[in-house]
């Protein structure tokens, strides 16, 4: 487990000095220096020894993002990757042989965990209508085949989106935030935001100011997840896109991770399938990990989800491993790790096809979309 | 002068444009016509015909859409590469069927030319079997043929090359994308063609060899739906018939093994084995004739 709470104040004799200076007369402290003493001795032990008269906070991390340092002080104390050692694992856990009865429970559970994806600048009400279908419905010629946990589209398609999954239980997830880039100001990616919440959005999909986070203005970032979750309410659920591409290196997806998680989403995600590197089994593996360390610490369950460049039921069933070797059963559900994929969901069809009827099946037998 | 080492060459499997080993990872013994060892090769699985029968269907749109005399062009340079490496295949078909140096040289000569032939064919083949029909209205009646789709190739078990080019040239020329499962037996001349085929401008995944079991690996491309016809050549009789019950799930194309007197290879092949694969398009077109029906226009 990770240590959370870097300690941000002196060393520990540093802390102690007063008790045995001040009790025996229970004199008050003269000096500035010695109040200075006490106040950080009461910081550190406030909440072992008190009850707290203010509400409390969400979590007991509250504290670190008091000020731009603290949580630059938080994050950069958050243990570094073993690079190594994390693909080494990731690989290690996707040479696992899923057969039959486990492979058919799994399947059914990956389709299940598709957010259904339609990203593109040729959109049109059509197609999302047409996706809205195969999410409900993902194969016609079999109705044990379970939905898809939800369809995801730009902000300005979740009307048609919405009337098209109308009554089945399958969520409208909307990007928002100027997706992809999320270059542009606050007030403008909290329109964005609240536009897809107004028509309906179940779910909204932000993206992280990478710039910011990467130029070292860990404060800006979180203000603005905070303010975007505040924009959501309490009608729809928060995915924080990191764009794990951008990030450049593990530790900085680690921190990320916990940035997003501090400031209140309920999903973590990868990639925003716009870039050359998107959802890996590693990156995917080491957020896990977070929501994982998160909850223990927090107790807080935070969702995860990778997205973009998984396109074959293996590799979805390999990250399904990942989910319950590290995150645990728990996990193993749509409301709690999903997949932000679209071709994916017709390799899953297939592979399920092949394992009602022995035969393998082909691109003719799924929707074309 | 010390006696050299010998350099053993690993046959590798020929899918999607590279030689990999069989995904079981297993191996098989290949012996000459007197049972001596000649090499391994690689016992394919259902998982390797999968695999291939992905390839074939992602090369299909390119293949099928170059232009008939582009296919000509990459299927004359096979051929020239075949020639190039005209020893290897003598020795090998030599070592395979048993046959003496002239004799397995005339074979590998006649397999060559066959190539060329078929070569020829790839831009005539559209006039032979297309062409416009003659109906009773204002249309131009346009009939041109398409290629099938993936075919799955049972390669002849006994002749091992020559065999071998007269079932996959045929069915790549008119633009299909083959899965060919080499002879069982004498599978060598087989892969060693796919090394010619990678290096002769033939996009990765036109033709994909596979070594192994005949009936093992052909009974998942049988009931494959998304392999479009067999050619049902190395297939026994029995084994044939079992096949196309299974093919006829997707109502695949079955190209029945031919009588054994059909078997002499050598003998001038004739359309029949392009045209199997093929899928007649037609298309109706007004001619517009509008002075017919009395417009002033």
């Amino acid at each position: 487990m990770l240590p959370i709470v870097p300690d941000t104040l002196g060393p520990t004799t540093d802390a102690l000095r007063p008790t045995t200076a001040g009790t025996l007369t229970g004199s008050v402290p003269a000096t500035n220096e010695r109040a200075g003493l006490y106040s950080r001795y009461a910081r550190r032990y406030a909440r072992l020894v008190t009850m707290p008269t203010t509400a409390p906070a969400a979590h007991g991390l509250a504290d670190v993002t008091a000020s731009d340092s603290t949580l630059r002080r938080f994050l950069h104390g958050l243990p570094g990757v073993d690079t190594v050692g994390l693909e080494a694992r990731a690989a290690s856990l996707g040479t696992r042989s899923i057969k039959t009865t486990a492979k058919a429970y799994a399947l059914d559970l990956a389709i299940s965990m598709v957010d259904l994806t339609t990203l593109e600048g040729a959109d049109t009400p059509g197609k999302v209508r047409a996706l809205g279908a195969k999410a409900v419905r993902p194969d016609p010629t079999d109705r044990t085949a379970p939905a898809t946990a939800a369809v995801c589209v730009y902000p300005d398609m979740v009307p048609a989106a919405k009337a098209a999954v109308a009554g089945s239980g399958v969520k409208v997830a909307s990007v928002a935030t100027a997706f992809p880039a999320g270059r542009a100001s606050l007030a403008v990616k909290l329109a964005d935001v609240r536009e897809a919440v107004e028509a309906g959005a179940d779910e909204v999909d932000m993206v992280i100011d990478r710039g910011a986070f990467l130029a070292g203005h860990y404060l800006k970032v979180y203000d603005e997840i905070t303010a975007v979750r505040e924009a959501c309410g309490t009608a729809a659920r928060l995915k924080v896109i990191f764009e794990t591409g951008e990030l450049s290196t593990y530790d900085n997806i680690r921190r990320a991770s916990w940035l997003g998680m501090l400031a209140g989403a309920d999903f973590i995600k990868t990639s925003t399938g716009k870039v050359a590197v998107n959802a890996t089994p590693a990156n995917t593996l080491l957020m896990l990990e977070a929501v994982r360390d998160f909850r223990a610490q927090t107790g807080v369950q935070v969702g995860v989800k990778p997205a973009g460049g998984i396109r074959t039921a293996k590799d979805a069933i390999k990250f399904l491993v990942l989910v319950n070797e590290t995150a645990g059963e728990d996990w193993l559900d749509n409301h709690w790790f999903r997949f932000g994929a679209s071709s994916l969901l017709n390799d899953l069809l297939m592979q399920r096809q092949k394992l009602a009827t022995g035969r393998y099946s082909g691109p003719d037998y799924v929707t074309v979309d | 002068m010390s006696e050299r080492l010998s350099v053993f060459k690993t046959y590798k499997l020929y899918v999607g444009g590279k030689f990999p080993r069989s995904e079981s990872g297993r191996v098989y013994e290949v012996t000459d016509a007197k049972g001596k060892w000649l090499a391994n090769a690689p016992l394919s699985s259902r998982k390797d015909a999968r695999d291939a029968v992905v390839a074939a269907r992602k090369a299909f749109g390119g293949w099928s859409g170059a232009t008939a005399y582009n296919r000509g062009q990459i299927l004359y340079r096979v051929a020239e590469m075949l020639e190039g490496r005209r020893e290897q295949y003598v020795a090998e078909v030599a070592g395979a069927e048993g046959l003496s140096k002239s004799k397995a040289a005339a074979q590998v000569d006649a397999a060559i030319d066959r190539w060329v032939w078929y070569a020829g064919w790839t831009d005539k083949i559209a006039q032979v079997t297309g062409g416009g029909n003659p109906v009773a209205g204002p249309y131009f009646n346009l009939s041109s043929p398409e290629p099938t789709g993936v075919v799955a190739v049972l390669a002849p078990q006994d002749s091992s090359f020559l065999g071998l080019v007269s079932v996959v040239a045929p069915v790549i020329a008119t633009g299909n994308t083959a899965v060919v499962v080499a002879s069982e037996r004498h599978p060598l001349p087989a892969l060693s063609l796919g090394e010619v085929l990678a290096t002769s401008d033939l996009p990765g995944g036109v033709v994909n060899i596979l070594s192994g079991r005949t009936a093992e690996i052909a009974a998942p491309l049988a009931a494959h739906q998304d392999v479009n016809a067999i050619d049902l050549a190395g297939a026994g009789e029995e084994l044939a018939k079992e096949l196309e019950t299974a093919a006829a799930d997707n109502l695949k194309r079955v190209l029945r093994p031919q009588p054994v007197d059909g078997a002499d290879w050598s003998a001038t092949p004739g359309t029949e084995r392009m045209t199997a694969f093929l899928e007649t398009k037609t298309v109706w077109h007004p001619t517009g004739a509008l002075g017919a029906s009395g417009s002033s226009y």
